[in-house]
């Protein structure tokens, strides 16, 4: 019995999300690529006048994508076990919950 | 008997998921971190355009100076995740190139943060009061305070410090936080770049000590991207109450 479930924790072992298959080093390249471009979009549409409060959006979808690519790339979300992303997204969601949450309790939106 | 658990290669025992839990810990802080950061970036919103007196971000705020230590974070993250891609590959000499690059460059972010506290520190207002220009509403108060009949020009320093007003106070301990973040961070590496000079210290087989303060490096990272556009883009967006 007690074979049987080491058997069964050593077969988890080798399925270890440590030691999961990673993308290439190019992969990571076109991923700074890719943040590098979008912080300058985001500068460049900064100094759009005509946007106005239509910055916001388009500033939060930038920033979203950034967030997204590292954590799905570089810390390896994308390919590592679910319950991984599960821990970090549950505190991830609370977190804007929270930043919500105190906005609204100190009527920021009513006041902007 | 109620749980299994045998030693992986990384000298670490499995819990009954089957994941490592070291790295199980380290994605539950870095999940409890992003509600600590909520808290102070929500802090910052609450309290933007509720300062009584200047300086306030737009008269000391420099987006280009922001965007390039910016862009040296991010490029810390791409060296970061070779130097971690170079060790699974077993090149200890990639490593350490790479890991030092990363610290080089996790260091030049200390260093523009540094920097920039100290120019606000120091922020320094120059008004010509016979030509004023285009002013911002704090320029305009000192304008409107300082320019009187006969006077040509107004110069006078208007630090920017935590004691200064409620977007100093926000501020510094945002960004002042973010910034001990990125100081355990350089540690960490070091302590990492050091201890793979001993035989055996970093190994590809004991790679999750690299993995952990990969992504303890890139969550203050990602953490970066949010205060650039909370912080520092909209801070200085117009339509915003600064």
């Amino acid at each position: 019995m007690a074979t049987e479930k080491i058997n069964k924790a050593s077969r988890a072992s080798m399925a270890d999300s440590s030691h999961s298959e990673h993308p290439s080093a190019a992969t990571y390249f076109k991923v700074a690529i890719g943040l590098v471009v979008l912080t300058g979009l985001e500068v460049i549409v900064f100094f759009f006048d005509w946007l106005s409060y239509g910055i916001i959006p388009v500033l939060a979808v930038f920033s979203v994508a950034k967030f997204a690519m590292v954590i799905m790339f570089y810390m390896h979300l994308k390919y590592d076990h679910k319950l991984f992303s599960v821990l970090f997204l549950t505190g991830l969601f609370l977190a804007i919950g929270v930043i919500f949450a105190l906005m609204a309790l100190f009527q920021w939106f009513h006041i902007a | 008997m109620t749980q299994a658990a045998v030693s992986n290669h990384n000298g670490d025992h499995q819990t009954t998921t089957g994941l490592n839990h070291r790295k199980l810990l380290m994605w539950v802080f870095l999940g409890s971190d992003c509600m600590f950061f909520a808290t102070l970036i929500a802090t910052y919103l609450v309290y933007k355009g509720k300062s009584l007196t200047g300086p306030m971000p737009i008269d000391v705020f420099s987006i280009p100076v922001t965007t390039v230590s910016t862009f040296v974070l991010l490029m810390s993250s791409m060296s970061m995740v070779l130097a971690y891609s170079a060790l699974r590959k077993g090149s200890l000499k990639g490593y350490r190139t790479w890991m030092l690059s990363t610290i080089i460059l996790g260091s030049t972010f200390l260093g523009f943060q540094t920097f920039e506290f100290y120019e606000f520190a120091n922020h320094h207002v120059h008004i010509d009061c016979v030509h004023p220009g285009e002013l911002t509403d704090f320029e305009q108060g000192l304008f409107d305070k300082n320019c009187t009949e006969g006077v040509e020009e107004y110069e006078a320093q208007h630090g920017l410090t935590p004691k200064t007003n409620l977007f100093g106070t926000t501020f510094f301990v945002l960004t002042g936080l973010h910034g001990t973040h990125v100081t355990i961070g350089v540690i960490w590496l070091l302590a990492l770049f050091f201890y793979s000079f001993k035989k055996g210290g970093v190994t590809p087989e004991r790679d999750l000590d690299t993995d952990l303060a990969a992504l303890y490096w890139h969550f203050v990272d990602i953490v970066w991207i949010v205060i650039f556009a909370v912080v520092y883009l909209f801070g200085v967006f117009e339509g915003f109450p600064s």
